[in-house]
């Protein structure tokens, strides 16, 4: 099976000035991002950002009006089914195929990408392996819409993976999971990023869940990237502000500031033995996004973007 | 190449497995039961009727006619049913993310609707045989007829259900777009009584469509060639009949692909969850 070529570096995803307008309504108005080899990154942005949109268009399921996009190395509009094997894609289904059971659906879908297999990369996985990673050994002969929405999710990216792709494209794949769930997911998809070296794109809204699990976070506002980097810098670089609570004797106080350790050293100058609590909170990842979608919201919108690291 | 057999191959056994899903569904067993229970009612009230002045029992004439309607109706309707929900649900989409999974899927649809047909003939031909004389005069030759006329039939018909399943815009309006025209087709192809009881222009319209030539077939298959007199021309007019079945294969064969492929393209995720606001919506 003759693969395309490798780009020019490790780039698995490079998108330039990617626009997308549905009549007069711009959804996207130039995004540029890249992604490598390896890397899990993570679109943020509030909804109707353009994430899904992004995605859609990434996954060669939708045509963009303008831009430069490639994904492995190919044109997702035009690419062929030799480059589909190497993309898995994670769906939101919601019905389908209700009396089959995982088992028996996992081993159907599987099977397309046998003729794709390789010595170094063997397709698909073993079914069994599978439905016991997503943990869904227990229900892996139950009639699917019988399913839960949580156990659903995880059959929808059992069928995402079941080909082993090279590049993973997950839009929301928590949405309505557990606590225990989720963090099952997060686990397998560390585990996908660091055994298997798969590059894995996902959007969420839980900044928490961004937090754990991207080596890299996009912050996609306004149709376009307005932030683009690992979660420690953009919280310290854009919020900068942090919480510093102490008490002296009975007395409590609140201080924000941006430089914690002199503060906190005045303090201790100040007070001395007086000081009977302290604690001292960073600004979360949270505060750093909702800070940044309002400045964008707020109409800075002739601000230049930021730009965090590269 | 390979991988488009591996697809098909895949299809086919995705076609198989949907068939015996359907089976042992309740609600598949309960369509079944029904269409042959309110088939063979029909039958049965009207088992001394005969057609005018021919000597024909209503029964024997209905019978080949009715399985014929039922394989028109159902391998379009149902293909345009499943294409629309599954369109709807995800289904094409997994399939869309697949390598050549769309070559699957539709071979799978193939599958699923051609054999979906054997339990509605058997549900009604077995009692039939039971409870009626004189129902099949030919023998093998007739049975032979049944099923060319069968598979050229389904060639000719499966098409426009899966066309219908593109086109329509959601599932609900697959009964505007599908079910009605269907229905107005079969009333007027000489099912239930012989299309020379119409105006002209609708026995010209009704000779149009796959259905009217599906039942000539069938009776052709079913019944003495004393009975061609009732029918138009005197006569089966079997070289029209695989004229005709063949033109509306040829013309699906050539059609369909291209609009499956048009569907395929529009297919994407923001799609499937508008439709699934819009059937809770529905559903509320």
């Amino acid at each position: 099976m003759p693969r395309p070529a490798p780009p020019s570096d490790d780039r698995v995803i490079e998108v330039r000035g990617l626009r997308m307008s549905y009549g007069s309504t711009e959804v996207l108005t130039g995004v540029d991002l890249t992604v490598s080899a390896g890397e899990v990154v993570c679109l943020l942005g509030p909804n109707g950002a353009g994430k899904t949109t992004t995605i859609e268009v990434l996954e060669g399921f939708r045509l963009p009006s303008a831009g430069h996009v490639r994904v492995l190395g190919a044109d997702p509009a035009r690419a062929d089914d030799a480059w589909r094997a190497r993309v898995g894609v994670v769906l939101q289904s919601w019905r389908d195929h209700a009396r089959w059971t995982p088992r028996r659906l996992l081993e159907q879908l599987g099977g397309y990408y046998a003729p794709y297999a390789t010595a170094e990369r063997p397709r698909p996985y073993d079914v069994d392996w599978l439905l016991d990673v997503v943990g869904m050994t227990e229900f892996a002969d139950r009639r699917i819409g019988t399913l839960s929405g949580g156990q659903r999710r995880r059959l929808d990216v059992a069928v995402g993976i079941i080909g082993r792709p090279e590049l993973l494209f997950l839009d929301e794949p928590t949405a309505g999971f557990d606590p225990q769930a989720r963090r099952d997911f997060h686990d397998l998809v560390h585990r996908l990023s660091d055994l298997e070296g798969t590059s894995i794109l996902l959007t969420t809204h839980d900044l928490a869940e961004a937090e754990r699990l991207a080596d890299r976070i996009l912050v996609l506002a306004d149709g376009r990237i307005v932030a683009d980097g690992s979660p420690d810098a953009l919280t310290r670089q854009v919020a900068g502000t942090s919480e510093v609570r102490w008490a002296c004797g009975r007395e409590r106080f609140v201080h924000g500031t941006d430089d914690v350790v002199a503060f906190v050293r005045g303090l201790f100058e100040q007070h001395g033995d007086a000081l009977t609590d302290l604690e001292v909170r960073h600004a979360s990842l949270e505060d750093t996004y909702l800070a940044m979608v309002q400045r964008f919201e707020a109409g800075a919108r002739s601000a230049p973007a930021l730009e965090v690291t590269r | 190449m390979s991988a488009t057999r591996t697809a098909v191959g895949l299809g086919v056994r995705r076609g198989w497995t949907e068939f015996l899903l359907s089976l042992r569904s309740p609600q598949d067993q309960g369509f079944y039961l029904f269409v042959g229970g309110g088939t063979l009612l029909y039958l049965w009230f009207n088992r001394d009727e005969q057609l005018e002045g021919t000597g024909i029992s209503l029964v024997a004439y209905s019978l080949p006619s009715v399985l014929a309607a039922l394989l028109a109706f159902g391998v379009v309707v149902g293909p345009a049913f499943s294409l629309a929900m599954e369109r709807e649900d995800g289904t094409l989409l997994r399939h869309k993310a697949l390598p050549h999974g769309m070559q699957g899927y539709v071979t799978g649809q193939l599958v699923y609707h051609s054999l979906g047909l054997l339990p509605m003939l058997l549900v009604i031909l077995v009692p039939s045989f039971l409870l009626f004389d004189g129902v099949m005069e030919r023998g093998a030759e007739g049975w032979l007829t049944v099923a060319w006329v069968v598979a050229l039939g389904l060639l000719a018909t499966l098409p426009l259900g899966m066309v219908i399943g593109s086109l329509v815009p959601s599932t609900q309006k697959v009964t505007t777009w599908g079910m009605l025209p269907v229905i107005v087709v079969t009333a007027i192809s000489g099912i239930f009584f012989p299309v020379q009881a119409l105006w002209g222009w609708v026995q010209g319209l009704a000779q149009v469509f796959p259905t009217y030539w599906i039942g000539l077939g069938m009776r052709s298959a079913f019944l003495p060639d004393a009975a061609a007199a009732v029918e138009l021309g005197d006569s089966w007019r079997t070289g029209t009949t695989v004229l005709v079945l063949a033109a509306w294969a040829v013309a699906g064969l050539l059609v369909t692909p291209r609009v499956l492929r048009r569907m395929a393209r529009r297919q994407s995720g923001s799609q499937v969850a508008a439709a699934r606001d819009a059937a809770a919506q529905w559903v509320r």
